[in-house]
């Protein structure tokens, strides 16, 4: 952070008198006896001969209403204590410092630690699997901050490109027998030119307006699909997609596959292996272009876009082109990431693109920082792999997203890293404070 | 009025539904002088520049702009960008209008962005990292340069521009403008906000950029010591039409003027009246 944290004045808050504490547990305590009181305190089932039946359960109402209570007072007597100045006088100077040292190896250990994955948890096949969704999450991520992050406009519709990129190559593959390494670039060539074509009208809109359109784009795209039943094969979807080769080598029992060429035994694993490397080549690849189109112009423009249109146009930049460029790169990043599910799937149907599909991967963005990379990259692991990590908890994974979701809104509401890299600079590079940074207009 | 003129305005009209901004206003700027456009709160001197900028098209009526080699352009014609970009017009905000949330040689770096984008192969050039792409960055890294030294704030160059203090933020989006090479700079309200030490140093600025890079300069602007100063022409305007012109002493001692500043704003008036040598 450029800013350095002055440590606050030594003034202590009015200490609030024990009865604004209990008349603020109170007022919590009562919004809690509103709420539980339909919702815990009166149960209703219905009866074996279908009327309804209800009893009450006062007990646990009560025992919740006192929990909020004493709860509420709890935290109002350590906010008292702790003082104002929250977590920076919460933990000491040197200890700051050390984690602004250790945050700066974060991404080269997380690299080094992704890369070892196969090699760590070779035979956990399970592991191998969920490593390969979350990168392929990180990957869409990363796809998605190039339109929401930098260029700033808010895409809903972002697993349209997904399903295009994956359709793409499935249907390539599978009707014109074109390989997985032929049918990638086309598949993220297909995907760019959609971002176009939705670029296009979209173009005038801004904001929720653009928002709710890119939400139907992305509708469109899956009832096309669903309906369109004579190329796509509707709901029942493409199956025996060709499985991706080493440049021609396919990872097969078969005499020709890369274990016999190898002179090493068969195992399922060298082909999860081998997709998960793939995966990881392909989100870096994602990265570095990201990275490396964030120094050129094109990349400033997209920033200076969503910082400031009016000032652009003044500039004499080309917003609709620029917004154009930059609907296609992240379309095209999107592409890449459908053919490579379609491949490692087999079989794609329209069930795989949903909205919530959409929803996951702008929450992946919006969590991590829009504009981080590496933010990005930690929403993605935390989201995919959390929602594993509560697999048992069936019922209370929704409840925890959402808990986890408001307490990070309100700790950090710009995203998990939401300050700046400048992309040039003359002696030395501040990171810029979130709260200069715009999030775009649309 | 005498030598060259850059842009030339003839019956320009803006209207807004049942109002009219501007009506049948005509005047026009010369080559490397400064044109300073006045009037009351409300006048249509924004409305003038958003129509000569693009950002509005106007009702009726034509601008010219002279090219250097002698040609013409429609600016009418031409809308957004393309004013900035093929003609050559650039231009400030009332309000400040900085990319905050990027340092300030990163704003003078976008400002660049035509040239740079060229250099850069339409990007492709830039992907692979191309020597020439590399040496036209370091160029334009030099120009972002020698303007934030021009304007004392190549300290502050790795500052967001959102952090810096009001006046600098002035001073470098009118460097900014400059970045992109106008053949004509448009101020609006440059030195509204600014305290008199810093209004002297926009003075200096203004006439520096025109004595030295051959800008023309066409200014809105409120503060008379500022206008009195370095106009070579002022073109005084009230609700949508111009009621004077002239050298700052003819436009002060202009009854029309006076009375037009008297009735809306009374220590406009004497700041009219009162200003200049």
């Amino acid at each position: 952070m450029a800013s350095v944290t002055i440590s606050a004045p030594e003034v202590k808050p009015a200490a609030a008198g024990i009865a604004f504490i209990l008349k603020k547990a109170a007022i919590s305590a009562f919004i809690a006896l509103v709420l539980f009181s339909l919702m815990v305190g009166v149960r209703t089932e219905a009866g074996p001969t279908g009327q309804l039946t209800y009893w009450t359960r006062f007990g646990e109402l009560a025992a919740l209403v006192a929990a909020v209570f004493a709860g509420s007072i709890v935290i109002e007597i350590l906010r008292q204590w702790i003082g104002p100045a929250g977590a920076g006088a919460l933990v000491p100077p040197a200890l700051q410092h050390a984690i602004k040292t250790a945050a700066r190896l974060v991404a080269p250990a997380l690299l080094l630690f992704t890369l070892l994955v196969p090699v760590i948890f070779y035979d956990q096949r399970y592991i191998l699997d969920l490593g390969v969704l979350v990168l392929t999450y990180v990957m869409l991520g990363w796809g998605l901050n190039v339109v929401v992050g930098l260029a700033g406009l808010l895409d809903l519709g972002y697993v349209a490109f997904y399903a295009v990129g994956a359709y793409s190559y499935a249907l390539l593959a599978t009707s014109l027998g074109l390989s997985f390494w032929e049918g990638l670039p086309l598949a993220g060539i297909l995907a760019a030119l959609w971002g176009v074509m939705l670029g296009f009208p979209v173009l005038r809109l801004r904001g929720d307006y653009l928002a709710i359109v890119t939400l139907a784009f992305g509708e469109i795209i899956r009832l096309v699909i669903v309906n369109w039943q004579s190329l796509t094969g509707g709901p029942n979807g493409v199956s025996g997609i060709p499985r991706p080769t080493l440049f021609g080598i396919a990872l097969t029992p078969a005499d020709d596959g890369l274990a016999a060429k190898l002179g090493i035994p068969f195992s399922p694993t060298h082909r999860i292996v081998f997709l998960f490397y793939l995966i990881l080549a392909l989100a870096l690849l994602t990265n570095w272009v990201t990275i490396r189109l964030r120094r050129l112009p094109i990349g400033r423009a997209w920033e200076a876009l969503r910082e400031d249109e009016v000032a652009c146009r003044a500039l004499g930049i080309n917003t609709t082109t620029t917004k154009l460029t930059a609907f296609a790169t992240g379309a095209m990043f999107g592409g890449f990431a459908g053919a490579f599910f379609a491949t490692r799937q087999g079989f794609i149907s329209p069930e795989s693109f949903t909205f919530q599909e959409s929803a996951l991967v702008l929450a992946i963005v919006v969590l991590g920082g829009m504009g981080s990379q590496l933010g990005v990259a930690l929403a993605a692991l935390a989201m995919i792999g959390g929602f594993e990590l509560f697999r048992g908890f069936e019922q209370y994974r929704m409840l925890v997203f959402g808990l986890v979701m408001v307490l990070l809104m309100i700790w950090r509401p710009r995203g998990l890293i939401g300050h700046r890299a400048p992309t040039v600079y003359l002696k030395q590079a501040q990171t810029i404070s979130s709260d200069l940074v715009r999030e775009g207009h649309g | 009025m005498s030598g060259e003129q850059i842009l030339r305005i003839d019956h320009l009209t803006m209207r807004f539904g049942g109002i009219v901004a501007v009506n049948d206003l005509s005047f026009a700027a010369e080559r490397r002088k400064v044109t300073a456009l006045i009037g009351p709160n409300g006048a249509g001197k924004t409305t003038v520049f958003n129509c000569i900028t693009g950002f509005y098209k106007p009702t009726a009526g034509t601008m010219r702009l002279a090219r250097d080699e002698g040609s013409e352009v429609a600016l009418e014609r031409l809308n957004d960008f393309r004013i900035s970009k093929h003609a050559k017009v650039a231009r400030t905000f009332q309000n400040v209008r900085l990319f905050p949330g990027m340092t300030a040689l990163e704003n003078l770096m976008v400002a660049q962005h035509n040239a740079l984008m060229l250099a850069s192969g339409l990007t492709f050039l830039g992907l692979i990292g191309a020597p020439s792409w590399r040496s036209a960055e370091k160029r334009a890294i030099d120009r972002a340069r020698f303007w934030l030294d021009r304007v004392g704030l190549l300290e502050r160059a790795d500052d967001a521009a959102g952090n810096l203090p009001y006046g600098d933020q002035r001073r470098l989006e009118i460097v900014r403008a400059m970045c992109t090479e106008p053949v004509l700079l448009c101020l609006d309200e440059p030195a509204a906000g600014l305290n008199t030490r810093e209004s002297a140093s926009l003075s200096e600025l203004l006439l520096s950029i025109r004595s030295d890079q051959g800008t023309s300069i066409l200014l809105i602007e409120h503060d008379m010591s500022v206008v009195m100063e370095i106009s070579d022409h002022i073109v005084v305007m009230d609700y949508g039409v111009k009621i004077a012109e002239g050298s700052p002493a003819m436009v002060r001692d202009d009854p029309k003027v006076i009375a037009a500043y008297l009735g809306a704003d009374e220590e406009e008036a004497i700041a009219v009246m009162e200003a200049g040598p």
